[in-house]
């Protein structure tokens, strides 16, 4: 495949996080971060997220075991992951800490292992496809590419 | 040109090309982010995980010390830290003799009126709301440095 169809491929492939709403506009803000200075900064950032995110789950999916549940140290975590997610613009993973949190307060845990169970769902959706994305991208490069810049409106 | 806010505090944002900013925030990743978006607009950039961390490289802490005085222009900080939260922050930051003039400016990403009013009550330049793009420094700088445009 040619590099201006790589190209192609990969801005398709980026328009359709948008659409489907697993990214929103923060997303958007990272990108037009990175730069000549910071040429990896998109993929740090993410690869910052991946780590917290798998360590955030994990210990909620641990609390959420004991025989005595510690919403209050669950409520943290989902506001920390919350957070982060809306930072990187991982925007559905963002609205699933929302019930999440309601539920904590609630201290319902049938509610709180639901949202878990959709929170991961949504995660490990958007970790694939962004690591798609990456992958893409490595290809663009390694065939002497460069990646497009994106137009904010479509 | 009205202004809104104390000439002092005006007096360290102006004609500082580069101005030294404090960005503290216990989540690493917001902390990357503000550090790299700062830096886009010319601001000499040190992090900081906490609130005590923050204290100590002001000279605030538990060994005052004053080498780090005159070179902060802003202290930009996360309300919500496990600790010290960034109210108490700026509570201690505005008590100091040495470092009350300072602008400090407050991010969250919970939109409660309650907790806009309180620290802008306590001396806050401004309070942004999560998360932090490129607008926002660019109205943060011309807010702290009185631009014209």
């Amino acid at each position: 495949m040619e590099v201006g169809q790589m190209q192609r491929q990969w801005v398709d492939y980026t328009k359709s996080l948008f659409l489907e709403g697993l990214l929103d506009g923060q997303f958007l803000q990272l990108q037009q971060l990175q730069d000549e200075s910071n040429p990896d900064f998109v993929v740090e950032v993410v690869s910052l997220f991946f780590d917290d995110s798998e360590k955030l789950l994990n210990d909620i999916t641990r609390a959420l075991e004991q025989p005595s549940v510690d919403f209050k140290k669950i409520g943290a975590h989902v506001h920390q992951f919350k957070g982060s997610s809306s930072s990187v613009g991982a925007q559905r993973v963002k609205n699933g800490c929302i019930p999440f949190r309601n539920f904590c307060e609630e201290q319902n845990i049938e509610g709180c292992i639901r949202c878990l169970q959709q929170l991961k769902q949504e995660y490990y959706l958007v970790k694939n496809k962004l690591e798609t994305l990456f992958a893409m991208e490595q290809q663009i490069v390694a065939a002497g590419g460069s990646i497009p810049m994106l137009e904010l409106s479509f | 040109m009205e202004s809104g806010f104390s000439s002092s505090s005006m007096g360290f944002m102006e004609n500082v090309e580069q101005p030294h900013v404090l960005a503290v925030d216990d989540s690493d990743i917001d902390r990357k982010l503000i550090e790299k978006l700062l830096k886009n607009f010319s601001c000499k950039v040190t992090t900081a995980e906490n609130g005590a961390r923050a204290l100590e490289f002001l000279g605030l802490g538990d060994h005052p010390n004053h080498c780090n005085v005159s070179k902060v222009n802003l202290v930009i900080t996360d309300y919500c830290m496990p600790g010290m939260t960034g109210y108490e922050l700026l509570k201690k930051i505005k008590e100091s003799s040495v470092m009350k003039e300072v602008p400090v400016v407050i991010m969250s990403s919970e939109n409660i009126p309650n907790r806009i009013s309180k620290c802008l009550e306590e001396g806050a330049q401004m309070f942004m709301l999560k998360p932090i793009k490129q607008s926002d420094i660019k109205q943060l700088r011309c807010h702290l440095m009185n631009c014209r445009s």
